[in-house]
């Protein structure tokens, strides 16, 4: 099962946060804080597993994680899960991302959370893992958009217009999470045939 | 009207949204706080409004608030009304925020269930993934036993997108419902064969998780799992597997032959150098449990990676290296250990080093010498949390062991004098709790000291006052003690009396600055104390000699007594608590009365440790005093230490002196335990020349003493290593009479404890039927206590309650006003599903009118048609093609006269009515597909044309084939 999944910027900002089980606002804040305290200390060339302990659940559980750019994907699972596997659900989740926000950057993240939520929705639910196809999540996320759309229809679009109006002047950051940069370190596991 | 809406979202679009809250909490960094405050307030004015649209947008901008760590539970009730919106944009939105703040506790989730279940039920296939989406994160156990009967029916759904969803969510159900397993378990089952990969993922995935908590139940299913392992391409759902049979293996050996060469397969494939190191220590860690020889011989590697920079590694390699000690490696694996603890960088890393070494030590040391003096040296680390578990480690060995409490002693003493440099220069250090320890230890073996004055000059110094308050309180406590040593051996010198008077003097000068004590403990036990000491004094000028009695305060020894004691002390027969045994008492003394026989009880020897009251009546009050306070220590003091595991293989020999060892002078912060290792190892060549000397003498003895050893001991060879010392450990005390009993270790808690159902056992539950019946109330009258009861025939069962007569009624559990029809579900269990069937029922009940109400009876009867067993299961064409080209299935043909329809209206009732899915359709020919209950597959072929259907059906029983046929007939001769 996985505990919780966490997206935080290079100085700790959450841009996401999940958790499959309940904890106050307070306890949460304190586990971001704490998790980002323990990843970001680590080098960029150690392995993407950490023994969390007291985090969340005790020492069943480890934090499993990857960095791309300016922003920490931190996955809480307890020992069910494999390391490699949760890894590279990391990396079909940031392509996701990518595809769907063609070229994500930090930016995105940070004005659409809820689309990133609803993006997350269809790859993990309830701590459990959905689906793993990229395509067929993305099949899935645009069907949804697209029934979204239409229910707006014409009474939507005045409010499209004056949002998009509003987004022109957005400051300007780094665009680009750089997933093509860092080659995929996880080898994709050959199949029995 | 639709210039109304445009003109209302025109409005509305001024309303600031998700992207302009993040702007603006961006543009006010200075005044954060400030800016969301007047920003939740515009949402509650928000929240007031009638339209659903700003109600949403709302509720999404509270959403990112709470991952701001805001609190929006609050809102809930808006949450609820914004997923119950008929759009599906709104209900999203109101899903999203409902899963991220409703849980358990949360009261509005009651009034959720009827929407949710309106949203599982929807044509809109969305709107049922985001309710489940939605529901996956809140489900409390009241929703799981609601909905249980709609998400498993959701399982079967056509659409996969559903089914996966269904299934996956299925195990957040049993976890909150268990006693949804059983029925859910066949479906399932069924859905590890389902075409689409995705619901084979989530099959997979959940039985895993059941599996993994209790793998005995699924042990069936392992040739299932082996086909998909060998058959599957889907990377997820092999990991799956391949972590499933790691929980299986252990119970089926034979599994793990079969699993070698597609796991080897696997091994070879990964080859990632930075997780690889970490990855092979994850799998020795495995290999360990199973062959500890192939791994020992990697020790010296495994102790490199904990130079390795990255922690996680560092601490895998601990792990493995607590796992492959041994005795005749402990010595040298703790040696090396203890060089790291030195060089360890960070607290958590240097933490952990230090339990494991604890936790090394406790569980296989045999040399106590050796431990007592690591423990020593672990007192050197500064700034550790652990402080409290060196403590208890020291008082566990010291109270356990009798051989080594000279040792200790000595040990303790020498950390005593050296006290300030442990209490150092913060209070909040760790590693004062260690003084708590020593002083108890000194205290309580004084006998063994060799400078008991020193030690108790060293227990009053004016800086212990800076230690915590319950150290300090040992500490007084534990200066009686010394005392009462330190008078005996004064009054037994011949030296003239004035140095005993000295030594009360000391005391008496030492004591009022813990009298002054803020901590209620310490200033209680010292006045205590002092005015004892007062009082001795005072005979010492007499002349009378004292020492005798005031040993005599603490006389009596004290043995560990296992942590569940208490528990098992059999109840005598004939006890009735609940009963007076007296009058109802008339004070506190009854109340002390009863204290004392419990302590007998349980301590045998407490009648020893009470002072035999020799003094005069002056001191009648205060030892009744102190023995208050001794009473009060004992409930803070080792007594009550945990059991270590060492302690199951007690060796019980004649107790033998332990040389005084030439260390005793030494240093404190020289490193003694090297000495030890050299020690250990000259003795070991010593005892081997010794018993090749004794081997001629004892042979036949020793032959037999050897099997007998090799028998118990561990993996491997330690016939050659004896205990260093003849070592008298001293048991946990227990009741007499105690039952053996380990269950009670087991939390009763673990909600996965109420999964562990057998379902195997169960051979009916594959043919099970859900009739849903409605009771519609058409009378005027209420009617109540409704009954309803069905004559089982040899096929087909009524499910009744455990207990419950095979002819007894079950009862609906609702009433009906008039005019109101509710449902009831029943379950059926069928053997056999070839024919149909009838079987007839009584429903009895009471309609109560104003004045009067009688008893009514209705006879009905329940048609179980063939069809009813067959399944909507979705098909794919190539499937299709192969299980038609397999020719296991026999052939029937019907054909229908003047069917006057169109085509699809055709298909559309055969589906409907027979729970059959299109596989394909060509013009006016289409495939067919169905599935029965018991895994018939049945494949019909309908072609049309003018006005006459044909039907060429093939299934693999032709009896269940013929009557489906004779049912589709009788449907469309109604039309």
């Amino acid at each position: 099962m996985i505990k919780a999944i966490l997206i935080f910027n290079n100085h700790g900002k959450p841009r996401l946060s999940k958790f499959y089980e309940h904890y106050s606002e307070d306890t949460e804040q304190q586990i971001i804080r704490e998790t980002f305290h323990l990843v970001s200390k680590r080098d960029e060339n150690v392995c993407n597993f950490l023994e969390g302990g007291m985090l969340i659940g005790g020492s069943e559980n480890k934090l499993i994680y990857r960095h791309y750019a300016t922003l920490y994907f931190v996955f809480c699972v307890d020992s069910s899960e494999s390391g490699l596997g949760i890894l590279d659900l990391i990396q079909v989740f940031v392509e996701t991302l990518d595809k769907c926000f063609e070229n994500v950057c930090e930016l995105d993240l940070i004005f659409h959370v809820d689309k990133v939520h609803n993006i997350l929705a269809e790859m993990v639910m309830g701590g459990m893992v959905l689906e793993t196809n990229m395509n067929e999540i993305i099949t899935q996320v645009d069907a949804q958009n697209k029934m979204e759309k239409s229910e707006a229809g014409i009474a939507g679009a005045p409010a499209r217009a004056v949002s998009a109006v509003k987004n022109m002047n957005l400051p300007e950051m780094p665009r680009n999470i750089n997933i093509g940069d860092i080659s995929i370190k996880v080898p994709n596991l050959p199949s029995f045939k | 009207m639709a210039l109304k809406i445009v003109k209302g979202s025109i409005d509305r679009m001024f309303d600031k949204n998700l992207q302009d809250l993040v702007r603006g909490i961006r543009n006010h960094k200075e005044d954060e706080a400030k800016y969301i405050s007047t920003c939740i307030d515009e949402i509650k004015q928000e929240l007031k409004q009638d339209n659903i649209a700003v109600k949403a947008n709302a509720v999404c901008k509270l959403t990112y608030l709470q991952m701001l760590g805001y609190d929006v539970s609050w809102a809930a009730f808006n949450i609820v009304e914004v997923m119950s919106s008929s759009k599906f944009t709104y209900k999203r939105i109101g899903y999203l925020a409902a899963s991220q703040c409703f849980h358990e506790s949360t009261d509005v989730i009651m009034l959720t269930t009827n929407q949710i279940r309106k949203d599982l039920s929807s044509p809109n296939q969305y709107d049922t993934g985001v309710a489940l989406t939605g529901l996956s994160c809140f489900v409390t156990p009241d929703l799981a036993r609601d909905l249980a009967n709609d998400i498993m029916t959701l399982m079967s759904h056509t659409k996969p997108y559903i089914r996966k969803k269904a299934v996956l969510i299925m195990y957040k159900v049993f976890l909150k419902y268990p006693e949804s397993l059983r029925p859910a378990f066949p479906r399932l089952k069924e859905k590890l064969e389902d075409p689409d990969p995705g619901v084979q993922s989530a099959a997979v995935n959940v039985i895993c998780e059941l599996a993994r908590r209790n793998p005995k139940n699924y042990l069936s299913l392992a040739p299932l799992f082996f086909k998909l392992m060998t058959s599957s391409t889907n990377n997820w759902v092999l990991i799956k597997i391949i972590k499933l049979f790691g929980a299986l293996t252990p119970l089926e050996p034979r599994l793990g032959k079969k699993l070698i060469e597609p796991l080897t397969n696997l091994i070879h494939s990964v080859l990632s150098l930075f997780i690889v190191k970490y990855l092979g220590l994850l799998a020795m860690s495995k290999i360990l449990k199973t062959h500890p020889k192939s791994v020992q011989s990697h020790k010296d590697l495994i102790l490199q990676c904990l130079d390795d920079k990255d922690e996680s590694i560092r601490l895998r390699a601990l792990d493995l290296l607590y796992g492959m000690v041994s005795k005749k490696n402990l010595m040298e694996i703790v040696k090396k250990l203890m060089l790291h603890v030195d060089k360890a960088e960070g607290t958590t890393y240097r933490d952990e080093l230090l339990t494991k070494i604890i936790d090394i030590c406790s569980q296989r040391a045999y040399n106590c010498l050796w431990y007592i003096s690591i423990l020593v040296e672990l007192t050197r680390l500064e700034g550790t949390r652990h402080g409290h578990l060196i403590a208890s480690q020291m008082l566990d060995v010291a109270i356990r062991v009798k051989a080594i409490r000279a040792f200790a002693v000595a040990q303790m003493a020498t950390l005593l004098d050296n006290a300030h440099l442990l209490t150092g220069n913060t209070q909040r250090n760790g590693i004062c709790e260690v003084l708590y320890a020593a002083a108890w230890i000194c205290g309580e073996f004084s006998e063994h000291l060799e400078e008991p004055m020193a030690t108790l000059e060293a227990m009053l110094r004016p800086k212990v006052a800076t230690l915590p308050g319950h150290i300090q309180a040992v500490y007084v406590q534990n200066a009686a003690k010394l005392f009462a040593t330190v008078l005996r051996g004064q009054e037994g010198a011949p030296a003239d009396s004035t140095v005993a008077q000295e030594t009360s003097q000391l005391l008496i000068d030492r004591l009022p600055l813990f009298v002054q004590s803020s901590n209620l403990e310490v200033q209680e036990r010292a006045s205590c104390i002092l005015q004892l000491v007062k009082y001795i004094q005072k005979l010492q000028q007499k002349d009378v000699e004292v020492a005798e009695e005031v040993t005599a305060l603490f006389a009596g020894e004290l043995n560990p007594v296992a942590p569940k004691a208490q528990k098992k002390v059999p109840v005598p027969e004939g006890l009735d608590l609940d009963v007076w045994i007296n009058e109802p008492p008339s004070g506190s003394e009854s109340e002390d009365e009863g204290r004392k026989s419990k302590g007998k009880a349980v301590f045998a020897k407490d009648e020893s440790r009470h002072t035999k009251p020799r003094y005069t009546e002056v001191d009648e009050k205060e030892l009744a005093k102190r023995r208050e306070v001794r009473k009060a220590e004992q409930a803070n003091n080792p007594f009550y230490i945990k059991a270590s595991p060492s302690s199951q293989k007690v060796r019980r020999h004649s107790v033998s002196k332990p040389n005084p060892s030439p260390s005793f002078s030494l240093r404190l912060w020289m490193p003694m335990s090297d000495q030890y290792v050299k020690l250990e190892e000259e003795r070991r060549e010593r005892n081997k020349a010794d018993k090749k000397k004794k081997k001629d003498k004892k042979k036949r003895e020793k032959g037999e003493k050897g099997r007998r050893r090799r028998g118990d001991s561990g993996p491997e060879s330690e016939e050659d290593i004896t205990p260093a010392h003849m070592v008298d450990i001293v048991t946990e005390e227990m009741p007499e009479n105690a039952l053996p009993s380990d269950d009670d270790d087991k939390d009763p808690n673990d909600p996965h404890k109420a999964l562990n159902i057998d379902l195997d056992n169960c051979p009916l539950m594959d043919y099970q039927v859900v009739v849903s019946v409605i009771f519609e109330n058409k009378c005027d009258s209420f009617i109540k206590s409704m009954e309803f009861n069905v004559l089982d025939s040899l096929n087909s069962k009524l499910q009744r309650p455990d207990g419950a007569g095979p002819h007894d009624g079950l009862i609906v559990p609702f009433q009906l006003p008039p005019g109101i029809s509710n449902e009831a579900r029943f379950i059926f269990s069928v053997q056999n599903i070839v024919m149909p069937q009838k079987l007839k029922g009584t429903l009895t009940f009471i309609v109560k009118t104003d004045d009067s109400s009688t008893h009514e009876k209705l006879d009905f009867k329940l048609h179980f048609t063939c069809t009813s067993y067959l399944i909507t299961t979705p098909c794919y064409s190539d499937a299709y093609s192969k299980l038609l080209e397999s020719g296991d299935l026999k052939g029937c043909s019907l054909k229908l006269e003047g069917v006057n329809q169109p085509f699809h209206h055709l298909l559309a009732r055969i589906c409907f009515h027979h729970h059959f899915s299109v596989v394909e359709r060509i013009d006016s020919c289409a495939s067919m597909y169905s599935r029965s209950i018991q895994g018939h597959h049945m494949c019909l072929l309908v072609k049309t044309a003018d006005q006459t259907v044909s039907i060429d059906a093939k299934c693999d029983e032709p009896g269940l084939l013929g009557n489906v046929l004779d049912e589709i007939k009788l449907t469309f001769s109604q039309c």
